[in-house]
């Protein structure tokens, strides 16, 4: 495999806490050299020199949070679809999501995503699988074998598991094997509503879910985190009461992690104003208070990682009265622009926006990547952090291309991507 | 009265047209003491433009002078529907299309009078009958109807925004004949126009809406007419049938009705809508009737001369009992039927103004 150099380049390597102008130098699909004071002259004869000029060069995204249609909904999006959305948003893992057809809950299946190489799947495939057999929350999965076979996590996906004493079973039995267990914080009796309850769903006469439902959960799930002593990550957290409770059960030093998107980070309830589809998420996007709580809990480290929550709707599934459409939206091809919004607004420096992309999800799921080191993977993705774009749906990679953030002005460009050492985007 | 009016109408729209305000400015002083009557329809008798909205979907961000425009206009066909030659033919020529997902007699055929009556061409097309059945979705349907030109589209949907969502597809004036929770304008219209006609004004009355409020189009259309036209509106439920922050729609909330009822000139009934219930609101029925039903008893804490409305079909032992239903001293439940035809042919009349005028905007 050829070497290539990047030299003119803003390093920041998030475990180090490098930020400096510098160079790096991949060869088989592998970092093998990283100076700050690294240039042109310093690279070997034959290898290929990339000029970044000023741009920051950073660990490759993880994203910890990607629905993918592919084995089922192949209209919606295929695993080829989503690695081209992926790289061209600088992600260079996806952790997928079990809710496919089939549901990725045996070992063959399991074995299917994780070993799934061909050429048109530019990125590295981390699954999960389901946290009970069809994701229908009575019988936990094999998970030792599925853990052998290479989930890199269990969950229900889009849905908690309901009953206590399941969750419960999992979380003990899985200890044996370190496993993480991810949850939908939302309590399903109480979040059959298809808006955050409030004056906008009165007024749109929608029926609505509270933060309630979240709060809930995430309060039930913690007392099983500290009965059995099993790893426990909350997918997405949206409101003010949740981050208190998870700050404290934190506290106490429970193995309690927990992400959040960029609508619900970057976003109010009022995107859903008009009956907006493309921004009928699960779980829905919040009021101002809570949007600004998801802000703080990162800016504190509350919540430890980003992930995208990429989840694309054909046309069909969107373009239907409020109620009846489905829910998410694409997220790959925004992750970094939105997330670079915390960045530019003043709310978390730039080295923690990128430590919530890359070195964090990488601990947590137990992946190699996620930091700028010799010898880890050469996953990289080189961008301008401050030119300002405006985000086009039209010209998103995946075949889906529903978002709330269509035309919305950002900052931040991903100029490449590479993959194991291959570059894999180029803008 | 009028000063407050004035200043509501400058926040709400952003593009207003001067010579509307100035001709309903004329009108206000006037109706707001007194039912209108000759004065208002010869003022809009030369089909001047009297609303400048495409479609009716709502009565939230309509302005106070807007809603005048077409109560007063209503009140003019109240005239016309009471004398034996009911019909004029102002919208000769032109094609309403009754589209209705849901059922509902009462409103289709109030529209087809209305509309009848103006001399325009109806055609009713019912969800059961049409193609939706066989999976066709409500923008195929939209772009079907409007190859066939339909100047009105009169849609009743289930589902919160759909007849919006519809109205972006489709090129005639469409009118919001209820959608799922959301609004049902022409129902707080005519009850606008009703209460009018029996008090003689709107600013200032307190009116009780009572019941369900929780899943009903009905009281929100009303709470936003009634609310923009200065009245004080209150809503008298149980918890579990109200809205997340109701009051934040400018209403005052009574759980004991009781107490909701004392002073009010007009209390407003809802229908008890237990299909839309999938999971248990009440202990029972006839704890609702206990605690909510309106009663003669109930009643005798409002105003002695306190109008009882309904917006139909009535829950008999329900939500109301007979003996108050029936009163026709109290009641005005007939009446609304009545001015349900006036104010929908007053609401197709002022959407089709541009269009007669030559599609002038």
């Amino acid at each position: 495999m050829t070497a290539l150099a990047f030299v003119n380049v803003r390093l920041i390597d998030p475990e180090t806490r490098l930020d400096a102008i510098g160079g790096l130098i991949v060869k088989d699909g592998k970092i093998i050299a990283i100076g700050a004071g690294l240039r042109g002259g310093d690279v070997p004869a034959g290898v290929k020199v990339i000029d970044g000029r000023g741009a920051v060069l950073a660990p490759g995204l993880i994203d910890s949070r990607v629905f993918v249609g592919e084995p089922g909904a192949e209209h919606k999006e295929t695993l080829a679809s989503a690695s081209q959305s992926a790289v061209a948003g600088g992600v260079t893992t996806i952790i997928t999501m079990p809710n496919t057809k089939p549901v990725i809950d045996g070992v063959s299946l399991v074995e299917y995503m994780a070993r799934r190489r061909s050429d048109d799947i530019l990125v590295n495939l981390a699954p999960m699988a389901a946290a009970t057999k069809k994701l229908e929350g009575r019988e936990m999965t094999e998970i030792g074998l599925l853990t052998m076979a290479g989930a890199v996590a269990f969950t229900d996906g889009r849905a908690a598991v309901a009953d206590a004493s399941v969750l419960l079973k999992i979380l003990k039995y899985g200890r044996m094997f370190d496993i993480l267990v991810v949850e939908h914080a939302e309590e399903p009796s109480l979040s059959k509503g298809v808006m955050n309850a409030g004056e906008l769903a009165t007024r749109l006469g929608l029926p609505a879910s509270s933060s309630l439902a979240e709060v809930i959960l995430i309060e039930r799930d913690i007392r099983l985190v500290e009965a059995t002593g099993g790893r426990l990550h909350f997918a997405q957290v949206t409101c003010a009461k949740s981050l208190d409770v998870i700050r404290a059960a934190k506290a106490r030093g429970l193995p309690i992690t927990c992400g959040a998107t960029p609508p619900h980070f970057a976003l109010n309830e009022l995107a859903v104003s008009d009956y907006r589809t493309f921004a009928k998420i699960s779980p829905p996007l919040r009021a101002e208070d809570d949007r600004r709580a998801v802000v703080d809990g990162l800016r504190d480290g509350t919540i430890d990682v980003i992930a995208s929550g990429h989840d694309p709707q054909d046309q069909e599934g969107k373009r239907l009265p409020f109620a009846q459409a489905a829910f998410g939206a694409a997220g790959l091809e925004t992750l970094l622009p939105v997330s670079l919004d915390l960045y530019h607004n003043g709310d978390l420096p730039l080295m923690a926006v990128i430590d919530r992309l890359t070195r964090k999800p990488a601990d947590l799921f137990k992946l190699p990547g996620g930091r700028l080191a010799i010898g880890a993977p050469a996953d990289l993705v080189l961008f301008d952090p401050d030119v300002a774009v405006k985000i086009d749906a039209d010209k998103f990679r995946g075949k889906s291309k529903n978002t709330p953030f269509d035309e919305r002005p950002a900052q931040g460009k991903v100029l490449m991507t590479v993959v194991g050492g291959k570059v894999v985007f180029r803008q | 009265m009028i000063s407050a009016t004035i200043d509501a109408h400058e926040q709400n729209s952003p593009l207003p047209y001067p010579r509307v305000v100035f001709i309903n400015l004329a009108l206000m002083t006037r109706t707001d003491q007194t039912p209108p009557a000759s004065a208002a329809s010869a003022a809009f008798a030369a089909g001047a433009p009297i609303f400048p909205h495409k479609h009716l979907l709502g009565i939230e961000g309509l302005n106070p002078l807007e809603i005048q425009g077409l109560l007063d206009l209503a009140d003019s066909y109240v005239e016309q529907n009471r004398q034996t030659n009911k019909k004029k033919s102002i919208l000769k020529g032109m094609t309403l299309i009754n589209l209705f997902f849901e059922n509902s007699t009462r409103t289709r055929t109030s529209f087809e009078l209305a509309a009848k009556r103006l001399g325009a061409d109806v055609i009713n097309m019912q969800a059961d009958s049409s193609s939706l059945k066989k999976g066709e979705t409500l923008l195929d349907t939209a772009i079907t109807l409007n190859a066939m030109h339909p100047d009105l589209l009169v849609v009743r949907h289930s589902e919160s925004g759909a007849v919006k969502l519809l109205s972006q597809k489709v090129s005639g004036a469409v009118i919001n004949a209820g959608d799922g929770q959301h609004e049902h304008p022409t129902q707080a219209l005519l009850d606008a126009v009703t209460i009018r006609r029996r008090k003689g004004r709107l600013s200032g009355l307190l009116v009780a809406i009572c019941g369900d409020i929780l899943h009903s189009r009905v009281a929100r259309s009303n709470i936003y007419l009634l609310s923009a036209m200065g009245a004080t509106v209150r809503v008298v439920a149980p918890p579990t049938l109200l809205p997340s922050a109701v009051e934040q729609l400018g209403v005052e909330v009574f759980y004991d009705m009781r107490k909701g009822l004392v002073d009010c000139d007009i209390v407003m009934m809802l229908r008890l809508q237990q299909e839309r219930m999938e999971s248990s609101y009440l202990p029972s029925i006839r704890e609702f009737f206990n605690l909510y039903g309106l009663d003669h008893d109930k009643l005798s804490v409002a105003k002695p001369d306190a109008l009882i409305m309904h917006p139909g079909p009535m829950n008999r032992g329900v939500e109301i009992d007979s003996n108050v239903a029936d009163d026709i001293h109290r009641s005005a439940i007939q009446e609304q039927v009545e001015m349900g035809v006036a104010v929908r042919m007053a609401c197709l009349d002022a959407l089709t103004r541009d269009l007669r005028n030559g599609g002038a905007q």
